[in-house]
Formats: structure tokens, C-alpha cells, sequence
């Protein structure tokens, strides 16, 4: 991070909140029902995100299999749905197990009838699953690439996993929630979409004033530490095992909630949400917003996102490109991000490059602040 | 004993894919630190080569040798795939020397390119731009010192490049009005078909093994016995050796760094192209095909350590038998009265997917014990 961060007014601050939860409030009304569902779907998007902020913009862990926290948070949500509205099928269960001949449900979706019980596995579960990779991994000091290969290598193991299993959980086909009933109500309907958009769109808020918290004080400072030289931490008496390991379970966390959130809102959970290049997306959207940058995250998820769908849908072959163009741009042009970018020197130094702003000699931050706080 | 060969066979095949896969992923990830995620893509590029030689060598003129183009495809695609990777170092990797994450990030970038790019460009015109890469690349090389040391080599430099592109697009346009299967992009998955001599079985001790698996193996030992050879006997293999060792030191001493970063990059994705032809003999080429070696790929590289080409062997064989042994449930046939519980585990292990479930889930073991895989260099940093 560079020594001259922008502190941003109180006043601007106090005004973006408010138009930004007018926006909230507003969308339901103003946009269409698909742009709405995808909005919605690109802010439970942009939770995962920040776990990945947390984890590589913070600690420089680069995770390459946050699908696996993402698909499972979503399963276990889909199941739920599945189990409530399945007592018009035969033996209460959902219909697909009958297509392979399973009569029981298997054990180990049985508590899944709780309401309560979803509600605290749709976090737990993964961020469980997350903390014991991230334990077994970190605990040999295994880091840097070797640690995203291995990861990458659990996504790929889980979804080789939940694609074979059609008795289980319906392997390759997923499990659809659009057709079921919470509360009496259709989940694909119109009136309960709207409620998932507000429901994730504070989720969003929540999730970010969290990571806030998550990354402000000691323990965002070790965090850092940990991304910046990892032995000088080790050699200062702090165990980065278990710092590591609590940080990745909590991106899994995250992680599990954005995918529950999508799920509900996409209509399916498949395998599909853990492949290799999904969870490589991710990245990208917090490489793209800022890493480091909490807000980052989240607009690059929405942002990208969108314009993947604008794109797509006006020329599908050319996203592919566009995607790739993106990766190589912002790792070797645009290592900050945009957002990093913006707070840094950025735009000062193009300002300089074009003569509008003096050169400074010194530490920005002893320089610019000094003088704009003499001129008012 | 029969039962036990043939597994041996499966195993040794299975391993010697990814063998051939992984030694050059292996071989730039030991000097540079650096994970090539296009490494997979190279791999197509070298089966979409092995295809168009195949296509070109129908032609009238080549046809009396088409028996020998899988030989010759061999050449070109570690020759099509070295240069993509020269390329892909010059422009990028090199900027991202010393942060690896973003290395990979980046070279994912390039994969997804690469992807698309077979997908949306007809192949005639794919194979004018390598081949004007090539030139491009090459030729400057070629010029006696006289012209390189000149001040107006750069005038030289550009010169050859507009001729090579002169010389792709006519290749190109050759190809695509000789070739028409060549001329229009497709997303499609082609076939590369064995020539007739490597079609069939070979009985060995009253077993009988698939020719196309025995020319991958052999393929595999030539590869393997060349880049042994190449790094333990050539002056480049002892410098690349020295730099993977200790860089900072070998820049002192006066190797350059620079250039064994290309030839290291440029061998390694040659030996992704000759990867991608024994790919090409197994199966379908499309788009993706990359895609299914490049994990098994990396677990060869975690494993079997850095900068150790027997833990590159060792570990791709040994992931090769166990696939066989446990995708195939043989532990059950080698041993069918088995307790039942253990049985049924094998049952639920053996298929190819759930193979790969088991296999991780025995690397994450192993590398509890030996974190660094099977040879790990030895050295007194904090950081290895």
C-alpha cells in the first residue's frame, strides 16, 4: 500500500451511504426483473469476493478453490428447499432420489429439515471444510503457488465428487430450488426475488462492515504482516498457522453465504459452481476492484459481472478474449486495481504526466496533506 | 502375474502422459518459481499441430510419406509451443519476474486467449502466424555479426518482421485454399488418427499392448532421456542448473540470467507441444483438452519436488500406477476375498473420477509427512 491513502471527506462518505441505500431500496422498482435478478445474484457474488480480499488482498494467500466453500454453502441451502417442499413425493423425499432407487435420506442430509440447523450449516459447513484444508496445508509451511495448486486441486477433487455422486446428491444435474417452497411461497417467484435482492443486498453491507472489522486492528495487522514476510511474523513470536487458517475459514464463510444467496437466486446448484475457472473468476474481480480495498471487491464482482453479461450477450465469443485481456492488463499494468489505484498515487501521477500537478519530492504524505491542510 | 503386468502396463502409460506433461512444467517452475497455467494450452497447441501436420501430409505432394508425419509432428510442435512460450516470456512473464502469484494469474490470462483463440480463428491462419512468429523471432538471430553489432540493426530487426508476416499471411492463404478443413474456425473437437503402423497391438509375454500407448512411453523416454542429457551435459544445461540453484549468484558469476530464462521457458513449452501429440493419439483435440492434464500435471510437480527430474519420474509413475490400481479396483482382483467393509470402499474408489478423489486425498497425506515432495532441494533459507 502506498504511505498516501486519500482519506475521504465525512460528508462524501455520509452521502454515498445515502444514495447508496436509496439505490438499495429503489432497485426492486425501477429495474426489470431479470436485471434485478442478476443484480441481485452479482452482489451475493461480491460476498464471496471479499473472503477472496480477505484472504489474498490481505494475507496473500492466493485460494484458487473458493468454489468448493461457495458450492457447498449453496447445497446445503438447495437441499433444505428440496426437503421442505417434498411431501407430495414418495417417501417424503426429493424427487430425484427416486430416480436412482434411493427410498431413505441418506443420514447425513437428515438434519437438513431444520430450518435452524440450514441456517448455521450454510456458514459453518464450509468454513469448517475450509479451515481444516487451509490447517493441513499451512501447517507445513506449505505457501505461494504451492498452496493455490493445492487448492485448485481440492476443487477440482470436490467437484469430481459431487459430479459422480447421482444417489447422494443428484450429481451433474444439481439440485434446483426455483420450483420449491419456503414459507409458503415460491422461491422463483417475482415477490420472493425481491426479497432475496434486499435480504442479500444487506448480507453485502453486513459482510463488508465485518471484513472491516476483520482486518482493523492487531489482527488485520498480522494479517498483513503474513502477506508482507511471513518469517519476520514467525520470528516476532505470532504463529501464522493459526492467523492463516482462521482468515481462510472465514473466507470460507463468506463464501458460503454468497453461494447460498446465488443459489436461491440463480435457481440451481450444480457442480458447475466448482469449476476450475469460476474460482479463478474470483479473483480476477477483486484483482480488477483493488486488492487490499474492501469496496474493491465488491464493485469489481459487480462490475465485472455485469459487463460479462452485457458482453455475452451482445458477442459471446468475444468475453473469452476480453476475460483473458483482463487477467494479463491488471497484473502487469494495474497491480492495485482500480480502486487501489484511485486511493493511491494514480491519478496524481498522471496528473503529473500531463504537467497539471506539481512534482513532489519528498514522501507524499508529508508533501500534499501538509499543503492542502495550509490552503484551507 | 499376467494381471499384475497389465496393471504395470496401464500404470506406466497412464504415468508417462503425464510424465511427458509435467517435465517441462516442472523444469520452469524449478528455475523460475513461475506456475504456467497456459502450460495445458500449450499442450493443445502441440495436438492442433500434430492435426494440421497430418492434414498437410494428405496433400499430394507429401502423401507417398504420410506414414511419417507423426515424427514429424513430434518436431513442429515442440517447435510451435517453444516459440508460443519464447513469446509469452518475453512479453509477459518477464515483467512479473519475483511475484509468482501473479505469474499465474497472468499466464491464466493467456490460457483463456489461447483457448478462444483456437475456437474463433481458422487453423490455416493460426499455423501463418506461428510460422511468422517464428520467422520473426528467428531470423534477426541469423544475421551475421556484422549487421547485429550495427547501429541500424533495429531498421534489420524490423525488416524481418514485416517479412515474416509477409511470409505467415502467404502460408496461411496456402494452406487455407489447399486444406479445406483448415479454413474455417470451428469449436469443434478433431481427431488425429494414428498412421497405420501404429495402429493395432503388440503381443509382449502373451500380453497384448496398444501401439499407440507403447509410442507414447517411447516418446516419454526420448524426452526424458534428451532433457537429461541436455541439463547435465551441454553448458546451457549446467548454467540452467546453476540459475535454478542460486540465481543471485550465477548473475554474479556471469551467466546470464536473462537468456537462460527464455531457453529454460522455450524447452519447457517445447516439451508441452510434444505433450500435446501423445495427447492427441489418445483421444479427441478440442479447445479443452488441456485442461484435463494440467492438475495432474501440478500434483506431478508438488510431488515429486523441485529441480529433481527423478521426482518428476517417480511421482508421475507412481500417480500413474495408483490411478490404474484404484480407478480400476484391481487391489480387488489381485485379492478377491477381501473383508467386505474394505471391499465395499474399493467399490466406491473405482472409477476414474473417484480415483483422482483418493489420489489427492493420498498426496494431502504424503505431504503431511514430506512437505516439500519426494527430493526437495536442500538449502539453509528461511524461505525455500
Amino acid at each position: 500500500m502506498s504511505l498516501s491513502k486519500i482519506k475521504f471527506d465525512k460528508k462524501i462518505v455520509l452521502s454515498f451511504w445515502i444514495i447508496l441505500i436509496a439505490l438499495i431500496i429503489a432497485a426492486p422498482t425501477i429495474l426489470p426483473v431479470f436485471r434485478l435478478n442478476l443484480l441481485g445474484r452479482y452482489l451475493s457474488l461480491s460476498i464471496v469476493a471479499l473472503g477472496v480480499d480477505l484472504i489474498w488482498g490481505y494475507t496473500g494467500l492466493l485460494s484458487l478453490g473458493q468454489g468448493i466453500f461457495f458450492a457447498l454453502g449453496g447445497y446445503c441451502a438447495a437441499m433444505y428447499l428440496q426437503i421442505t417442499s417434498s411431501s407430495e413425493f414418495p417417501n417424503n423425499i426429493p424427487e430425484f432420489f427416486a430416480l436412482y432407487g434411493v427410498e431413505k435420506l441418506p443420514f447425513f442430509w437428515e438434519p437438513f429439515r431444520s430450518p435452524v440447523f440450514t441456517f448455521f450449516a450454510i456458514w459453518i459447513i464450509p468454513a469448517m471444510v475450509a479451515g481444516l484444508i487451509g490447517f493441513l496445508v499451512f501447517r507445513n509451511r506449505i505457501k505461494g503457488v504451492y498452496f493455490s495448486i493445492l487448492t485448485q486441486a481440492s476443487l477440482l477433487v470436490f467437484f469430481n465428487f459431487f459430479n459422480g455422486q447421482q444417489k447422494l446428491i443428484n450429481g451433474t444435474n444439481g439440485l434446483k430450488t426455483d420450483v420449491t417452497q419456503l414459507f409458503g411461497q415460491m422461491v422463483g417467484s417475482e415477490s420472493m426475488q425481491r426479497i432475496f435482492f434486499w435480504i442479500t443486498a444487506i448480507l453485502v453491507i453486513a459482510a463488508w462492515f465485518f471484513a472491516k472489522w476483520v482486518v482493523k486492528g492487531r489482527f488485520g495487522n498480522i494479517l498483513i504482516g503474513i502477506r508482507d514476510d511471513e518469517p519476520r511474523v514467525r520470528f516476532t513470536g505470532y504463529n501464522p498457522v493459526i492467523f492463516k487458517t482462521i482468515i481462510f475459514s472465514i473466507a470460507g464463510g463468506l463464501a458460503g453465504i454468497s453461494g447460498a444467496l446465488y443459489t436461491v437466486q440463480s435457481g440451481i446448484v450444480s457442480p458447475q459452481f466448482m469449476t476450475v475457472p469460476f474460482s479463478i473468476e474470483m479473483v480476477i474481480w477483486v484483482a480488477v476492484g483493488g486488492r487490499g480495498t474492501l469496496l474493491g471487491a465488491i464493485l469489481g464482482a459487480v462490475f465485472i459481472n455485469y459487463a460479462k453479461s452485457l458482453v455475452s450477450e451482445a458477442l459471446p465469443a468475444s468475453w473469452m478474449f476480453i476475460q483473458g485481456g483482463l487477467f494479463i492488463l491488471v497484473v502487469t499494468a494495474l497491480p492495485e486495481g482500480v480502486l487501489g489505484w484511485i486511493q493511491g498515487d494514480g491519478p496524481r501521477n498522471l496528473l503529473q504526466r500531463f504537467g497539471l500537478k506539481r512534482k513532489i519530492e519528498t514522501y507524499p504524505s508529508l508533501e500534499v496533506n501538509n499543503k492542502e491542510g495550509n490552503n484551507e | 502375474m499376467e494381471l499384475l503386468l497389465d496393471s504395470l502396463f496401464n500404470g506406466v502409460a497412464i504415468g508417462s502422459v503425464l510424465l511427458v506433461a509435467a517435465l517441462g512444467l516442472a523444469i520452469v517452475f524449478g528455475l523460475m518459481g513461475v506456475i504456467n497455467l497456459a502450460h495445458g494450452e500449450l499442450m493443445m497447441l502441440g495436438a492442433y499441430t500434430t492435426y494440421v501436420t497430418q492434414l498437410i501430409f494428405k496433400l499430394p505432394l507429401l502423401k507417398p510419406f504420410y506414414n511419417s508425419y507423426i515424427i514429424v509432428s513430434i518436431f513442429l510442435a515442440f517447435i510451435v509451443s517453444g516459440v508460443v512460450g519464447i513469446l509469452l516470456e518475453k512479453t509477459i512473464i518477464r515483467k512479473l519476474y519475483g511475484s509468482p502469484l501473479e505469474t499465474l494469474l497472468a499466464t491464466w490470462g493467456v490460457s483463456l486467449i489461447l483457448q478462444q483463440f483456437v475456437r474463433s480463428v481458422p487453423l490455416a491462419y493460426g499455423t501463418g502466424l506461428v510460422i511468422s512468429l517464428i520467422i520473426g523471432l528467428f531470423l534477426p538471430s541469423t544475421f551475421p555479426s556484422k549487421i547485429k553489432e550495427s547501429i541500424n540493426f533495429k531498421y534489420f530487426k524490423f525488416s524481418s518482421w514485416i517479412f515474416a508476416a509477409l511470409t505467415g499471411v502467404l502460408t496461411g492463404s496456402l494452406i487455407s485454399s489447399s486444406v479445406s478443413k483448415l479454413s474455417r474456425a470451428s469449436a469443434r473437437n478433431v481427431d488425429v488418427t494414428a498412421p497405420s503402423w501404429m495402429r493395432g497391438q503388440v503381443e509382449i509375454i502373451g500380453t497384448a499392448f496398444p501401439k499407440t500407448r507403447l509410442m507414447i512411453i517411447v516418446i516419454t523416454l526420448i524426452s526424458v532421456i534428451a532433457i537429461t542429457l541436455f541439463l547435465n551435459q551441454s553448458a546451457w544445461g549446467m548454467r540452467i542448473r546453476a540459475v535454478t540453484q542460486n540465481r543471485q549468484m550465477s548473475d554474479c558469476l556471469g551467466i546470464s540470467t536473462e537468456k537462460v530464462d527464455i531457453i529454460t521457458f522455450g524447452i519447457g513449452s517445447g516439451l508441452a507441444g510434444v505433450a500435446g501429440v501423445a495427447v492427441s493419439l489418445l483421444g479427441s483435440v478440442g479447445p479443452n483438452v488441456g485442461g484435463n492434464y494440467i492438475v495432474g500435471c501440478f500434483m506431478v510437480v508438488v510431488l515429486g519436488g523441485v529441480g529433481n527430474l527423478l521426482g518428476t519420474v517417480l511421482a508421475s509413475f507412481g500417480i500413474g500406477i495408483m490411478t490404474d490400481l484404484i480407478g480400476a479396483g484391481r487391489l480387488l482382483s489381485i485379492w478377491p476375498d477381501m473383508p467386505l467393509p474394505l471391499s465395499n470402499t474399493i467399490n466406491f474408489f473405482a472409477t476414474t473420477s473417484m480415483a483422482r478423489v483418493m489420489i489427492f486425498a493420498l498426496i494431502v497425506i504424503f505431504l503431511q509427512f514430506k512437505p516439500t515432495g519426494l527430493f526437495p532441494q536442500k538449502g539453509r533459507m528461511v524461505e525455500n
